[in-house]
Formats: C-alpha cells, sequence, structure tokens
C-alpha cells in the first residue's frame, strides 16, 4: 500500500460537514467564555469596572488578573513567566484583560463589551527600531530591557574568511509578519465533572496538553483527559500554550459547569500568535564562480509582547538552516529577539526554516546577479552532492541525510524549459507592450520528523518519540492508535497504508485513532514535519511485531514451523503448500483461545511501540516559478509554479501532493499577499481577513508537482516529512522570480509581501 | 463576530415594509441580500435595533423593458443581471459589472437595490449604475420619487434615501449595441475594487466614465468625459482620470497608486470601448 494515491479515509465525514470540532461539542449546562481584550498597545491599567457587565442577565462572572493569582503560570521559559490575563499593564492591542462567563455566546459578547477597562498610555514601541532606541522603556515586567535574548550561535568569526574572499556583499532581508489563519480558530471546551477536568481543545499534541494542564492543577496525569478532536488546520499556531487551555478548566472547576471559548476570526487575528517577523543582516564572501566561501548572519526577532517559550528562540532553528543545501565552510550566526507592543510570534508552519530558506536562497541570486551569472549555475557550483551524504553542516549535530540536491534541481530545469524561458524572457524585455518575465528557482532543505529526545525536550515535550498500538480485533480488522494528533495531514489514511503492508491486511480494514489521552497511550503530537518520519515508523515498528506473533500463531494452526510459514492474499500458508492456508482472521480469532494456543502464548494480538528516530530528517527540493509582472500595475501573475520535492519515501502520492499544494499556498501567501502590520501606536491594521489578505483559489496558480525518491538512513521508513515544505520552498521562489523580472531596471531586492503596488514603486522608482 | 441583539420582522410587502420603516425610524434598517449587512453587525460595525427583512418581496425582483427605459426591480439578484437576457441586450455594462461581484454564493445572494443603498464607494453596480445614468426609484410615506444617480451617494456609505423611503427601483437608458467596458483592479480575484471603472457609449455621442474606489463616493471622472468630448486622444484624457478625486489613502493602497490606477483602467476601458 505504500506509494498507492488512495483517497482519504478523513473525507467522507470532512467533506459532507460531519466532522467534529470543538464548537460541534456540545455539553449539558455550557456556559461561554469570551475575553476582552486589550484596546490599547502599551498602558498601565487603572480600573476595571465590570458591574454593568455583572448585572445583565445570563453572566456567571467577571474574572481578572488577580482572580487567577493562585494558579501557577503558563508554561515559559524560565524568568520569564507569563500569567493568563493582563496585571497590571497590557503590552499588545488583544492580549486578554478579563474574562467573561455567561449562559449564552451572545450575552457573553454583550458582557465583554460592558466592562469599562480604564488605561494609563504608556509610551508605545510597536518596532523593533523603537524597542530598541535609547529612549526605549522595557515592556515586559521581568526583563530589564527590550532585547529578551541574544545568542551566538556558533562560536565562528568569520571576518577573517570575508575579507579573505574575493568578493562580498551584504544584503538586509525581511521576513515579514504572517498569521497561521487556520479555517477553525482556536477553541477549548473544558467540562469539570469529577476529580479532574475533560478539555476538548484545538491543539496539536493533546498529552502534552495535558501534562501542562495536570502539573498548574497539581493533579496526576490520569485525571485529566485532552481531547483534540477534527481540527481545522493549525499550522503551528495551535501549538502554543494560549491561556484558555487552562482558564476554561479553572472556571469549569470554579462554576461546575462546563465552559467553552471559541476564537472568533476577529480575535484570532490578533490573539492567537504569528508567525515569522525576522530582520536578517546578511555578509557573505564568494569567489569568481558563486561559490560561498563565508556567510555572517544577525537575525533581529520580533516576538512581540509577551515572550513565547517557543517564539523566543525559533531563530536557533533558522541559524542551524542557513548554510540550505549548499556547502558552506565557515557561517557565523547570531540572533537577537526583541520585545516590542505587537501580539507574540511563535510557531507558523516552517518555523524557523523558512526564514533561514529565503535567506539563502535570496543570497545565492543576489551572488549570481553580482557576478552576472545565471542563479542556476551559481546554485549548481555551491550544491551538495549526494556521495557528500550524510553531511556535516558547520553546526554540530545537524547532519543532512541522504539527498540528491543536484539531481532535483536538474529535474527542475528540464520540467521548467528553463532555457526556452530565458530566451522568452528577453524577448519579451525587447517589446514593451510584453508583461515581463521572471523566473525563480528555490533550491531548499529543511528540518523534519522533529524528534530525537534529547532536541525535542528542549521545546517541553516528553521525548522526541512517538508512539503507536497496533491491535488486531477478533475478526482480523485492525485498530491503530497513534500518538500524533493530526490536523489535516491525512493520517488516518498514511498510517493505514504502513500498517497494511506490515500485517497484510487490506487497507479498508484498518481504523486509525488519535488524539484522545483517554484512549491512546502517551504520545507526542504533530509538528514539525514528524508524522511520516516518527510515527510512520512507530506505526510499522508496531505492526510488524504483532505480524511476526500472527505467523507464530499460524504455524501453530498449521503444524508447521514459523519460519516455513509465508504470508498469502489474505492470510498464512505453509511454503510449497498451496492447500495448507489460514485466514488471518482466524489467525485473529485464535489469539483470544488460551486453551487452543501453544502454552506461553500472551493473549491477543497487540502490540506499542515507540519510535525514537536517530535524528532529525531533512526535506528538500528545487522549487521553480514563473511570473509575469503588469508593466502598468505591477500586478505580479504567477504563470508556472513547478515542484520537484524529496520527502524521501512517499507513503501517499495523492495526500503527499496536498501538503505541497497548501504550503505552497501558504509560501505564494508570504510572497505576494500576507502582512501582518500595526500602525504607530500599535493598533493592528490586519485584524480581519478584509484587510489581512489570504489568497482564495483563484489567485493561485496550478501547481506542477514531481518527486525524487531518496530514502533517509535516519528511519526505517525512510520517509523524510512533507508538511511544511512547500511553506519553506516557496516565498524565495516567488520572490527571485519578481526580482528576476525587474532586474534589467537594476532592482536587486522587493520586500514581501510583493503586492501591486510595492512592485510598481519600485518599478516607478527604478525607472 | 457575534452580534448586538435586535429584533426582526419580515415585511410581506412594500407597503408592510413601509409601514415599519415609519414606525422604528431610524432605528430600523432594511435586510435584503445581507451580503453587506450582516458582515458589519456581526463585526458590530452596524448595530441596528430592528431589521426588516424585505428579501421575500418577489415582487421588487424584476427586469422589464419600459420603452427606451430598462426598469430593474430593487431585489434583483447580481446573478440574475448577470445572465438576463434584457439585460444582456440592453445594458450589458450592468451585466458585466454584476459579473465581476464577489463569488456566485454572494452573486446569487446580494441585491442591486442592497448595493446601491449600501452605497459603498467600491461596489461595481454603482460604478456601472452612474455611467449609465440611471436614476433610483424611491417610495415613502409621501409617495414616489426619482433620484439620479448622479445625487443618490452623499458620502461614504451614505445615500440620499430619507429614513422611512424604501428603494424600489432602477431605471436606466437602454443601450442596445453601444459600446461600454468595465475595468476592476482588485488585491484578491473576489475582492472589493481598488480602484474600478465602468465606461458607456452614451445614445447622443461621448462616453460616460465612473470611477469606483477613488473617493468617499463613486464618482464620474467628469475632466476625462470632457476631454474626450472636446476630441483630445484618449491615452491623453486617461491621464485627468484622477482630477478632482480624493481617493482613500490606507492599508489597501495610497492615495497616489489609486490615482495611477484609475488612468491605467480608463485606458484600459478607452481601449476596450
Amino acid at each position: 500500500m505504500i506509494g498507492s494515491a488512495v483517497p482519504r479515509k478523513e473525507d467522507a465525514a470532512l467533506l459532507t460537514g460531519r466532522g467534529t470540532f470543538v464548537d460541534d461539542i456540545h455539553r449539558p449546562g455550557l456556559l461561554h467564555m469570551v475575553y476582552v481584550h486589550s484596546t490599547e498597545a502599551h498602558a498601565l491599567i487603572s480600573g476595571i469596572d465590570a458591574e454593568e457587565a455583572r448585572s445583565l442577565p445570563g453572566v456567571l462572572g467577571v474574572w481578572t488578573a488577580r482572580d487567577f493569582a493562585g494558579l501557577p503560570p503558563r508554561p515559559s521559559v524560565p524568568g520569564l513567566e507569563r500569567g493568563y490575563l493582563a496585571g497590571d499593564k497590557v503590552h499588545y492591542v488583544g492580549e486578554p484583560v478579563a474574562v467573561v462567563v455567561a449562559a449564552d455566546r451572545y450575552t457573553a459578547a454583550d458582557a465583554a463589551r460592558a466592562v469599562r477597562v480604564a488605561y494609563e498610555p504608556l509610551p508605545v514601541m510597536a518596532t523593533v527600531a523603537d524597542a530598541l532606541a535609547p529612549d526605549a522603556v522595557p515592556i515586559f515586567a521581568p526583563l530589564p530591557g527590550n532585547l529578551a535574548l541574544e545568542q551566538q550561535v556558533t562560536p565562528d568569526d568569520v571576518t577573517a574568511d570575508l575579507e579573505a574572499a574575493p568578493n562580498r556583499l551584504r544584503a538586509r532581508l525581511v521576513n515579514q509578519r504572517c498569521a497561521g489563519t487556520p479555517i477553525e480558530p482556536y477553541g477549548v471546551l473544558a467540562d469539570w465533572a469529577g476529580a479532574g477536568p475533560t478539555v476538548w481543545a484545538t491543539v496539536q499534541a493533546p498529552h502534552r496538553v495535558r501534562a501542562e494542564i495536570a502539573e498548574r492543577f497539581g493533579l496526576a496525569r490520569h485525571l485529566v483527559r485532552v481531547i483534540a478532536p477534527d481540527v481545522g488546520g493549525a499550522f503551528g499556531v495551535k501549538s502554543s500554550f494560549m491561556p484558555e487551555l487552562f482558564l476554561a478548566p479553572e472556571l469549569s472547576r470554579r462554576l461546575g459547569r462546563p465552559v467553552k471559548y471559541v476564537e472568533t476570526r476577529g480575535e484570532h487575528m490578533v490573539h492567537t500568535y504569528h508567525g515569522r517577523d525576522q530582520v536578517q543582516d546578511v555578509e557573505v564572501g564568494f569567489d569568481a564562480e558563486g561559490r560561498v566561501l563565508a556567510l555572517d548572519v544577525t537575525i533581529t526577532v520580533n516576538v512581540g509582547g509577551v515572550p513565547d517559550p517557543v517564539g523566543i528562540g525559533l531563530a536557533t532553528l533558522t541559524s542551524y538552516m542557513l548554510g540550505g543545501c549548499y556547502r558552506i565552510p565557515k557561517i557565523a550566526a547570531r540572533f537577537r529577539s526583541v520585545v516590542t507592543n505587537t501580539t507574540p510570534t511563535a510557531s507558523y508552519r516552517g518555523a524557523g526554516r523558512p526564514e533561514a530558506s529565503f535567506l539563502i536562497e535570496r543570497v545565492v541570486d543576489l551572488v549570481a546577479r553580482e557576478l552576472g551569472k545565471d542563479p542556476a549555475d551559481v546554485r549548481k557550483v555551491n550544491l551538495i552532492q549526494p556521495d557528500e551524504m550524510p553531511y556535516q553542516t558547520p553546526f554540530e549535530g545537524i547532519v543532512y541525510d541522504e539527498a540528491d540536491y543536484p539531481a532535483a534541481l536538474d529535474l527542475l530545469l528540464g520540467e521548467l524549459d528553463y532555457a526556452g524561458l530565458r530566451a522568452e524572457q528577453a524577448r519579451r524585455l525587447a517589446d514593451p507592450a510584453a508583461p515581463l518575465l521572471g523566473v525563480g528557482l528555490s533550491t531548499f532543505v529543511e528540518m523534519g520528523g522533529f524528534g530525537p529526545t534529547p532536541l525535542f525536550e528542549q521545546f517541553g515535550y516528553l521525548g522526541g518519540w512517538e508512539s503507536a498500538n497496533v491491535r488486531l480485533q477478533p475478526d482480523g480488522s485492525v485498530i491503530v492508535l497513534v500518538g500524533t494528533a493530526p490536523h489535516g495531514q491525512g493520517h488516518q489514511t498514511a498510517l493505514a497504508q504502513i500498517a497494511a503492508d506490515q500485517l497484510n491486511v487490506p487497507f479498508e480494514a484498518i481504523s486509525v485513532l488519535y488524539g484522545d489521552t483517554a484512549v491512546v497511550q502517551e504520545g507526542t503530537g504533530t509538528m514539525g514535519s514528524r508524522g511520516m518520519p516518527v510515527a510512520g515508523n512507530a506505526v510499522r515498528q508496531a505492526a510488524a511485531e504483532v505480524a511476526a506473533k500472527a505467523r507464530t500463531i499460524a504455524a501453530h494452526m498449521l503444524e508447521a514451523d514459523a519460519d516455513d510459514v509465508v504470508p498469502i492474499g489474505d492470510g498464512f500458508q505453509v511454503n510449497g503448500a498451496p492447500e495448507a492456508t489460514v485466514t488471518l482472521a482466524a489467525v485473529a480469532e485464535r489469539a483470544f483461545k488460551p486453551h487452543l494456543l501453544p502454552e506461553g502464548t500472551v493473549l491477543g494480538l497487540e502490540n506499542t511501540a515507540y519510535f525514537e528516530p536517530k535524528n532529525l530528517s531533512y526535506p528538500s527540493g528545487a522549487h521553480g516559478c514563473v511570473v509575469e509582472i503588469d508593466r502598468d500595475t505591477g500586478r505580479v501573475s504567477i504563470l508556472r509554479y513547478v515542484c520537484v520535492d524529496d520527502c524521501g519515501t512517499v507513503i501517499n502520492p495523492l495526500t503527499a501532493r496536498g501538503q505541497i499544494h497548501g504550503g505552497v499556498a501558504q509560501g505564494i501567501a508570504q510572497a505576494l499577499y500576507e502582512k501582518v502590520t500595526f500602525d504607530g501606536d500599535g493598533r493592528p491594521l490586519a485584524a480581519s481577513l478584509e484587510d489581512y489578505m489570504v489568497p482564495g483559489p483563484l489567485d493561485l496558480p496550478p501547481y506542477e508537482t514531481h518527486h525524487i525518491e531518496t530514502k533517509s538512513s535516519f528511519n526505517p521508513l525512510g520517509a523524510k516529512g512533507l508538511g511544511e515544505a512547500g511553506a519553506t520552498a516557496a516565498p524565495q521562489a516567488v520572490v527571485n522570480a519578481v526580482v528576476d523580472a525587474l532586474a534589467h531596471l537594476g532592482v536587486r531586492d522587493v520586500e514581501m509581501p510583493c503586492t501591486p503596488e510595492r512592485v510598481w514603486k519600485v518599478m516607478h522608482d527604478a525607472s | 463576530m457575534i452580534p448586538a441583539a435586535f429584533s426582526y420582522v419580515r415585511a410581506g410587502s412594500v407597503e408592510e415594509a413601509l409601514d415599519e420603516l415609519s414606525r422604528h425610524g431610524g432605528a430600523a434598517r432594511l435586510l435584503a441580500g445581507g451580503h453587506s449587512l450582516l458582515p458589519a453587525m456581526k463585526l458590530r460595525r452596524a448595530e441596528p435595533g430592528v431589521l426588516i427583512d424585505i428579501g421575500r418581496l418577489r415582487e421588487l425582483s424584476y427586469v422589464r423593458a419600459d420603452g427606451d427605459r430598462i426598469a430593474v426591480g430593487a431585489l434583483t439578484s447580481h446573478r440574475t443581471l448577470e445572465r438576463d437576457p434584457v439585460v444582456a441586450e440592453q445594458v450589458p455594462l450592468l451585466a458585466a459589472a454584476a459579473r465581476r461581484i464577489g463569488d456566485q454564493q454572494v452573486r446569487n445572494r446580494g441585491t442591486i437595490g442592497g448595493s446601491l443603498a449600501h452605497a459603498d464607494p467600491a461596489a461595481d453596480l454603482a460604478g456601472a449604475v452612474l455611467a449609465l445614468d440611471g436614476v433610483l426609484v424611491a417610495r415613502g410615506p409621501s409617495g414616489v420619487r426619482e433620484i439620479p444617480a448622479r445625487e443618490f451617494f452623499t458620502g461614504r456609505c451614505r445615500n440620499a434615501l430619507a429614513a422611512a423611503e424604501l428603494l424600489t427601483e432602477i431605471r436606466l437608458p437602454a443601450a442596445p449595441g453601444r459600446s461600454y467596458a468595465f475595468e476592476k483592479f482588485s488585491r484578491r480575484a473576489l475582492d472589493w475594487a481598488v480602484v474600478g471603472v465602468a465606461a458607456q457609449e452614451r445614445p447622443g455621442g461621448g462616453v460616460a466614465v465612473a470611477l469606483i474606489g477613488m473617493g468617499p463616493t463613486p464618482v464620474r471622472a467628469t475632466a476625462v468625459e470632457e476631454a474626450l468630448a472636446a476630441g483630445t486622444p484618449a491615452a491623453e484624457a486617461a491621464r485627468l482620470a484622477a482630477q478632482g478625486c480624493e481617493p482613500p489613502d490606507n492599508a489597501v493602497a495610497s492615495a497616489s497608486y489609486r490615482a495611477h490606477l484609475a488612468e491605467v483602467l480608463v485606458t484600459r476601458a478607452m481601449a476596450a470601448l
């Protein structure tokens, strides 16, 4: 089954409106929780008047920070503890200031509006420059200033290498702030009915959430049940520990009734954490062929008003991936995480790696431009060769697994008809009536398969492994319980394919369950492209052990030696004796008949495996984008988008293509459409989908997808992961194409998003 | 996304709707397709005390040829305008504009009267009706009156209707066989126009040019029209597109970019005529 493009098991329910999302769940006596959000970016709270709100019929109460003073703080970096609601001051527009609970959502919304918060304004520092200015005041109280973290990632000093290089150039690249905007925003329903709460939540790691809730409430973990039902997209933004994960259970406990919180879209845009928001200062040394000899990078990250424990250190991952798929002998990297009066930033699809890929791919194009060489040729002289794999990067522990980067680029150039495009580009340049043509390349590599444990522990997880329990039912059908918690990835389908191959059971006879800590053994979760490389291997391992046991039982039933029994169609057969067969269903039933089993056989056909990857995996590939630019309006239209991806073993080409489409769509969105912006007072300017430009299907091109399958030796399946590859590859493929189309005007860079107006201004200023 | 409390009445006839309007005065808003009003209510940008639902008044959904005028009922959907044979033959500019509104679901629900009365300065149909020299028919307690489109839009999302008046019909001079153009520039395929141009060859010669997204109301590009009438070449006349306009300067687009777009789109519209 591995490699088959079978349709998704998930789709029948989801496409007919029968999915179960948090907001679909109802409990008797359900109450509704709504936040009062800060309207100010930086201010002292001088008073909160909730009298009117409390007096509205149907309102059960209004609570502020001091009402939760007894609750240990949210998961935070030690020393940077965060509470649940703003206390004495607010740090950004949208920060929760108070929480209202009412019998229905309308009353709760009315009551939230009736709460009067008095603010004493403080100076607003909505940008990194303002937050680091000499007259800046500290925003986040535990920190003496707004520089939350300054880290030298490598001890290398490359000054001498840069000075020795025949050529050098500098660039400042901006990776703008984006919002995750899953179709389903954040939601929590908590019902503390007995000794502990049951919490339905739109999360990516239910066991981790269970651990954090249990710890805050001083409960043993078995008393807390966390369920991630159908989750309508997450993209990393549902991995942050939002206050509602703890406030809803606490309020349910206090009120003795279930409490639901479901974010509105407007809240999502300011309350749920954003991603990216890096400024990168780069200096690169290179020789006459374009070989990159040394790279020096300083990354400045805007972490927002209340630093998130993941967001504050995310540029570590950016630093690790700075070399891209190139043999760069010397890399020096450092980053600064800066607090500003904006919504916090944390993980968003790719979480730190797209920023690195964008940087190095833009730099390689700048090098090519500087030397007057073709960007494809400069890539070729720098690519790590297949015989150098596994490749030790300049960063300790960062070792790329098997891949053939040159083959991916060659396949891409062939599919693009690169030479033909260059000829067409020249022809159009000579014709003032023709729109400009640009071609952009992106040879990328990123990290997937998050684990192993020593790395993943640093993000607060119990481990970097994943778990799977494979259990044959007495009729030979199979239930798989897996520790991941997917939100669109199609694990019911792909993991069933893996189990089917091991067990020799039809795909249709396998159900994959996940997302409920009361049902699933300890698990880690879904993030960091770890589904197939980690959970896939756990399923494979658990199923293999069950298959081996089934074979011994079959051998017993066939009165043969286990070594002589081979799997056939729907069961087993004695090698060379076609009449001596037994079906798997019969074997499965036999597994529950102790008196008919060999002495000492453990009852049932079931196994739980925990798979720990040897290392991270490194999905890679080459993407190419062809754009057309309207000379009059500056509008960029994508004519073609061609993907060559190497995610190792492809489990299901259909779902793999879906992952690429979605990732590339978000990458194109970043390149051309989306940006979270604030005015000088820290007020969000893109706080709705009217202003935050999520592109729709009509705005996006068809994608041409191709695969190279270089199996990773880091895990038995050979899979590398694919969930973040598209979002990692696409922004620079598009921007390189835009800059390429304008290069004849002397244009060197166009900042994202390359909106029509921005492109028009660049053209206007250049000509 | 949670609207404030409101009461709801469904009007069974135009008379009932007028009675309800008179009874509730300024507290009431008329609900037609609901595609502008309901989102505004969910965002609490609008908090009407009463919604008078006129969406089922089928008597206001029609397209009729009436001599040299075409009469369009206020509750005619965008989708109908897009497909109606009379519209296609007599006022094809209206169909061209309707086709560019949102997606098909929106066009099935949205109505011409609702769109015009909402008076969004970037509304596609407003540009078309303005370029067509349409006349809007209002019914109120004191009877029926006609308001020329040029006088109907009084400000951003403001119109010339009195509180107790209901827009019932749009009358458009038939323009069979005369050329027209509708050019729209939007950030995303389904977005409102950043800037749009509706152009219509007039019966007596000359061209009417209306702009959307170039000020607090849709406007006629008078300077362009006059220049064209004086025989100025189209490309040169287009340079006057933004003259007299006060385009918004906001996160969607700067005022100067809008002015540039107006010129580009007028040039394109002239070329398409």
